[in-house]
């Protein structure tokens, strides 16, 4: 694996069995995440797009060692200390969590409303152990209060007292209290306003680069992930449909379902020509997925070969990787 | 066009343990038959209780200003909906000549009801249809929005919908009255943007159809440029700027319209950095003096923003911002 790298996917599943085989008809499993060959670069912004229940989440959490992984395999290197994350476990494991993180998407529901703002950022520290005594610890909550625009009064409050932008300033710094070296940051903002959502996206930005961090950043909203990625993922059904550097996806989107999603987002022009690519019908169950392009279903260029052979993930040009039979033949 | 919907002066304060809450001031605005005004804000703006108001829906805490007055022009007159007092009178205009669809349908529907009893239920409480009749209108709405096998769907429960098929149920169930004014609160929300882009469509050809007023409210200013007429733009419980989306999205006056737009991450232009407005929305229970929006304007006058509030201006045809930049004479 490449010195470059923080985190290298390869052929990464997770299946999640939903009803057992026997007596009650054949095994049902959920094919959440299929084969999914990923980089991610040390110092990075990677974005992971796709519509509910294309498995974005679950990429996240299979990434934390936070899902099952059923197949494939997935190592981390941060430069001190490798991980396989297939075979990790006991102590390595607990070493892992404090180098890779979470922060939720909702900040209502992921803050415990009886526990003060200091007991909540420092709750990872002593969970991990890795203060000493309660003065290091305060020290370091203040330290990453601080980052987070947080001051001292408001580590004495109760979640309850703060607003949607400041609840999510707090579960960042909670996230790295624990001086994690990978984020994965799933919706972060997608439950708040405009207004607060700069606020929070301009944070999030100014502690990666200050701290030197690698985020993911799992987004169903192609505006933000413009916005804020370097590198962005699409994800259909549990497969990775397109990835390359920000601004050549968005320049040049190659997959017909990437290409779609852009077209469906509002223009802020009133008079913009309508030139949505209307996508027919909704993303297939996962418990059911069409036989060949995941995609097929839905693809106004769908022929015989994309029902019955699946295409894999092949580079275009430089770092640009797209899975699909026609994309050369759909450059403008 | 024909007027719809005059309101003037509605003013709406919540009776609560800590005092009397203000969560609609003086809002005045007209609708036209055919006519989608768009209302957005951020949470806590007063956009849903505003359009609750237009039903008298909103909780029995709420007492409205005696100078309130909503008027509902429907082909055999008026009705003034403030004078309306028992629920048998505002089932005229409830679910009758005012339909409303909520954010999330799952929560909408009742979940051991079938969707076809539901529409059912709901055309013969409002019109005079046989059980016969009823249901096949309803079968004949779930058609037009676009559910295919609607017989089947018909007899199907809510949780059995996609998300995307549950909020063209829930658009085809408040179209089947015919209603003369739809309510759309965030309807496209917890939608993803292909099946967004799928609803605002449906939700334009029916407007051209039915002739119907739209009262939609959002906080997606792409959303609002793409299907509405009008927009009126309210912070905290007040309007703050109105007129046509073009002029209000092209050439916003108010600072807050001009912030909001500056936070909004768009991909016209990826470079350009994000701009929160600054602060937070303060708490209803502490508004402040004067200008409702002077603690975090960028273009603060002054003791005359923090002492008077600001009448309205127009600056274009239809297009008018309260806000003391605007008016003549006011101490620079």
């Amino acid at each position: 694996m490449s010195d470059d790298l923080l985190i290298e996917a390869r052929d990464l599943s997770v299946h999640f069995p939903i009803r057992g085989g026997g007596l009650f008809g054949p095994a049902v499993v959920v094919r959440a995440v299929e084969g999914v060959n990923l980089d991610i670069e040390k110092g990075s912004f990677f974005g992971l797009v796709g519509e509910s229940g294309s498995g974005k989440t679950t990429l996240g959490r299979a990434l934390l060692k936070a899902a099952p992984i059923s197949r494939g395999s997935v190592q981390y290197n941060d430069g001190e200390v490798q991980h396989d994350l297939t075979k990790i476990d006991g102590k390595a494991l607990k070493d892992y969590r404090s180098r890779a993180q979470l922060i939720f998407q909702d900040p209502y529901a992921a803050l415990s409303p009886r526990m003060t703002v200091r007991d909540i950022i420092a709750e990872p520290l002593e969970v991990m152990g890795l203060t000493s005594s309660r003065e290091e610890t305060d020290e370091r909550v203040r330290e990453i209060a601080a980052k987070c625009r947080l001051n001292l009064e408001h580590l004495r409050r109760f979640p309850h007292a703060f607003s949607g932008g400041q609840r999510q300033r707090i579960s960042i710094a909670r996230a790295l209290v624990s001086g994690p070296r990978f984020v994965v940051a799933d919706e972060s903002v997608a439950a708040l306003d405009v207004s607060i959502q700069a606020d929070v996206l301009n944070l999030l930005k100014e502690i990666q680069q200050e701290m030197g961090l690698t985020f993911m950043f799992i987004s169903h909203d192609l505006s933000v992930v413009a916005h804020i990625c370097d590198h962005v993922a699409v994800m259909y059904l549990g497969r990775l449909v397109e990835s390359a550097p920000t601004r050549e996806l968005f320049a040049a989107p190659r997959h017909p379902y990437t290409k779609a999603l852009l077209s469906a987002i509002p223009s802020l022009d009133p008079d913009a020509p309508n030139i949505a690519q209307k996508l027919e019908g909704e993303i297939p169950s996962p418990t059911n997925p069409p036989p060949g392009c995941k995609f097929q279903t839905r693809c106004p260029y769908a022929t015989d070969i994309c029902r019955k052979e699946e295409p894999k993930l092949e580079h275009s040009s430089g770092e640009h990787e797209v899975a699909c039979h026609y994309w050369q033949d759909l450059m403008d | 066009m024909t007027r719809l919907l005059d309101v003037e002066n509605l003013t709406l304060k919540f009776k609560t343990d800590e005092g009397l809450i203000t969560a609609v001031d003086n809002v005045s605005f007209t609708l036209e038959a055919g006519e989608v005004m768009g209302l957005v804000g951020e949470s806590g703006s007063g956009k849903s209780v505003t359009a609750k108001s237009l039903m008298k829906l909103n909780a029995s805490n709420a007492v409205y200003d005696e100078r309130t007055k909503i008027v509902l022009h429907l082909d055999d007159g008026p009705v003034d909906i403030m004078t309306l007092k028992s629920s048998k009178d505002l089932r005229v205009v409830r679910g009758g000549a005012i339909s409303m669809i909520f954010q999330e349908p799952m929560a909408s529907f009742a979940p051991a009801i079938s969707i076809g009893d539901q529409m059912v239920e709901q055309l013969q409480v409002h019109t005079d249809m046989n059980a016969k009749r009823a249901k096949e209108v309803s079968i004949e709405m779930l058609d037009r929005v676009g559910i295919s096998d609607a017989s089947t769907r018909f007899k199907q429960y809510a949780f059995e919908l996609s998300g995307g098929m549950r909020q063209r149920a829930m658009i085809a169930m408040a179209l089947s009255t015919r209603p003369k004014l739809l309510i759309a609160d965030e309807p496209t929300t917890a939608l993803d943007v292909t099946i967004q882009a799928q609803v605002i469509d449906l939700m334009k050809d029916l407007v051209t159809e039915f002739g119907m007023g739209i009262v939609f409210i959002t906080h997606d200013l792409g959303v609002i440029a793409q299907t509405a007429d009008s927009v009126a733009v309210m912070y905290l419980s007040r309007i703050v700027e109105q007129g046509t989306v073009r002029d209000v999205i092209r050439r916003p006056a108010h600072p807050y319209t001009k912030g909001l737009l500056a936070a909004l991450p768009s991909l016209d232009d990826l470079d350009r950095p994000l701009t929160p407005v600054p602060g937070d929305i303060p708490s209803p229970l502490d508004r402040p003096s004067g200008c409702v929006f002077n603690t975090r304007c960028s273009a603060n006058l002054g003791a005359v923003c923090s002492r008077d509030l600001p009448d309205f201006t127009t600056v274009a045809d239809s297009h008018r911002v309260a806000c003391h930049l605007f008016n003549e004479g006011a101490a620079k």
